[in-house]
């Protein structure tokens, strides 16, 4: 018999309005507080009573966490940015409109309402194995249960694999690391520190129970846009079993800069391969000086998955992130489906 | 403290996962405090030591002997320091994740642990087939050792037994070293089937929840347990009245001095004629 757990465990609700005061609570709490943004990830695990904080700290009236500014040219948007707000931002709109995409591909109108751009990056994986509460790795315990012989695997990672095979599900982590962006973090200490957003994520080669680096304590209090390819060529492209709301199976994101009908610079990322957003470095020095053409699209597609271990029932995987890599480098329209 | 941890499989039974990493500053406190504590021992007790003359006159009876003793072969000595990488290696990446230094160790961790489980091999056949077997072990012919041994160390004059080519205290140490060595590697090698290596096909359902519980407890154990024995056996080794023991296993021998002030010529039997030329060793030639 199934079991119905949706009533929310008791836990001590802090809703400070400093990001002092959130993180005095954090502290005092460690490992046993829970920090809430939009809360479309964590009710979820709350109700299911997976995760069971003795303290939950919304940040959902800490002013300085929200809107979009400018910074160095570029953007700064606060954490507790709504997607919506993100999405219809004009400045996002016309020099960063792969991140509005991306944003907009996020589930339905209602979560991007309520869901922020710090809660969509720092998200957890959406293995159901891991959110039905058994003790895998990234549980804490010592096993894949979505990587052996019965395993209903479908949705799950074909590079980077390192005992957990989870993915990242979230749709604007691709284009902030396309977009170079940097994530400013709060450490539980009080002091600052700047990292690149393809750093922002973990796999479990390095830490199999998160999908950050953040640490308890810690919080994402802005995400930063330079100006570096701002305006570029931008291509995003999710693919996911329905159209109207659903994660990623494969997602790509992309920004180019051309010199006539030569790729100068290209900045590429793939996500829903892996347990982290996955930055082709080596297609990016590949192509970078080639024509933007088929060929070129062609070797840089075959080069972007190599290593790829598909698992029982996600080998569909390899070829679809195979087209999208192309997709990405030539444009759609030159694309074809071939496995 | 825990000990252990526990989770709850899909039938929602409690199934061991491994063990506490509390047992690891617990092993790692344990073990810096052997050292502190037997330093302090050795820096204010008086335990006894051989007076120079009766060491001069053992030698001068001694004449026969090589100037150079050979107490461990090539072979002996490069599977000792392979195995001591191979160890540094597996601890290093076991231990630095949980103390918070993080890297991707899975892949290294077992190649160390391969590199270790073929030196062990190694060594077996060849302690087996070239060198003096027993002379490793301890078993009860070495109680009068052992109390004589406790009272040196407590400042007694005591003529009871001395070692053969090996200490006793080092004999302890090697009995407890197999053990534990055993154990992690046994254990290691099945865990290996849970994670991707070239070896084998992936298969996490080799054994039930209950015995794979088990096998991480007894790795985890097994590893907690080598971190305080390797504190303690680098501690020895480089203490200065060891450092002649460590000398020899850099180099292969010791003198004839050392070999008759700290072993018993009865129970360690140099069969090896007089060196012609004392300042040249004759290295590979058995002493055993």
């Amino acid at each position: 018999m199934a079991v119905i757990r949706d009533v929310m465990p008791a836990f001590e609700l802090f809703q400070p309005t400093s990001v002092e005061d959130a993180q005095a609570v954090l502290n005092r709490y460690g490992a046993d507080a829970w920090v809430l943004a939009g809360g479309l990830d964590s009710l979820d695990w709350l109700k299911d009573r997976i995760k069971r904080p003795q303290a939950v700290v919304d940040l959902g009236a800490i002013a300085a966490l929200k809107g979009i500014r400018p910074w160095q040219g570029g953007l700064e948007i606060g954490a507790m940015t709504t997607l919506t707000e993100v999405v219809r931002h004009p400045v996002v709109r016309e020099e960063y409109s792969i991140l509005l995409e991306a944003a907009e591909a996020a589930a339905s109108p209602q979560i991007r309402n309520q869901g922020t751009i710090g809660g969509n990056v720092s998200q957890d994986t959406r293995c159901w194995y891991y959110r039905a509460g058994w003790p895998c790795y990234r549980a804490g315990g010592n096993i894949c249960y979505a990587d052996t012989p019965e395993a209903i695997n479908r949705e799950h990672a074909i590079l980077g694999a390192d005992r957990c095979v989870a993915v990242n599900p979230s749709d604007t982590a691709p284009a902030l690391v396309a977009l170079d962006a940097q994530m400013v973090i709060r450490a539980a200490d009080g002091g600052e520190r700047v990292v690149a957003a393809e750093d922002y994520f973990v796999g479990p080669d390095i830490n199999i129970t998160r999908m950050t680096i953040l640490e308890p304590g810690d919080i994402l209090t802005a995400i930063r846009l330079p100006r570096t390819w701002a305006g570029a060529q931008f291509y995003f492209e999710k693919i996911r079993d329905r159209q109207v709301w659903d994660f990623a199976l494969v997602s790509v994101a992309s920004a180019m800069v051309l010199n006539g009908s030569m790729i100068e610079r290209i900045r590429l990322a793939v996500n829903g391969v892996a347990a982290r957003p996955l930055r082709l470095r080596a297609v990016e020095a590949l192509v970078a000086g080639r024509p933007r053409n088929e060929a070129t699209a062609v070797v840089a597609a075959n080069l972007a998955i190599e290593g790829a271990q598909p698992l029982r029932f996600n080998a569909y995987k390899v070829p679809l992130m195979r087209n999208l890599v192309k997709r990405a480098i030539r444009g759609v329209e030159a694309a074809t489906w071939t496995s | 403290m825990d000990v252990l941890t526990w989770g709850r499989n899909p039938w929602d039974l409690p199934i061991l996962t491994h063990i506490s990493w509390d047992l690891l500053w617990a092993s790692l406190f344990a073990g810096i405090a052997f050292l502190v504590a037997h330093a302090s021992y050795m820096v204010f007790s008086a335990h006894r030591k051989r007076h120079a003359s009766e060491t001069d006159a053992m030698e001068a009876a001694r004449v026969d002997l090589p100037h150079r003793i050979v107490r461990h072969s090539l072979a002996a000595r490069l599977f000792h320091w392979v195995m001591a990488a191979a160890m540094f290696a597996l601890l290093l990446t076991a231990f630095l994740p949980i103390a918070g230094i993080r890297f991707p160790w899975v892949t290294w961790h077992w190649i160390a642990g391969l590199v270790l489980t073929g030196s062990i091999l190694f060594h077996g056949i060849h302690a087996t087939v070239w060198l003096d077997f027993w002379s490793i072990w301890v078993g009860p012919r070495d109680l009068p050792e052992l109390k004589a041994e406790i009272l040196r160390e407590l400042g007694h004059e005591m003529p009871g037994p001395r070692p053969g080519k090996y200490p006793l205290g080092n004999r302890l140490y090697h009995l407890a070293i197999v053990v534990v060595a055993i154990v992690v590697v046994v254990s290691g090698l099945f865990m290996m089937v849970r994670v991707r290596t070239p070896f084998f096909t992936r298969n996490p359902y080799l054994f039930g929840d209950v015995t794979w519980g088990v096998t991480y407890v007894l790795h985890g154990l097994a590893g907690v347990a080598l971190v305080g024995l390797v504190i303690a056996h680098v501690y020895f080794a480089v203490r200065p009245e060891k450092w002649w023991i460590t000398k020899s296993m850099i180099l292969g021998w010791i003198t004839r001095r050392q070999y008759l002030e700290h072993h018993d010529p009865d129970r360690w039997v140099v069969r090896e004629l007089p060196t012609p030329n004392s300042t040249t060793p004759k290295p590979g030639v058995p002493s055993f």
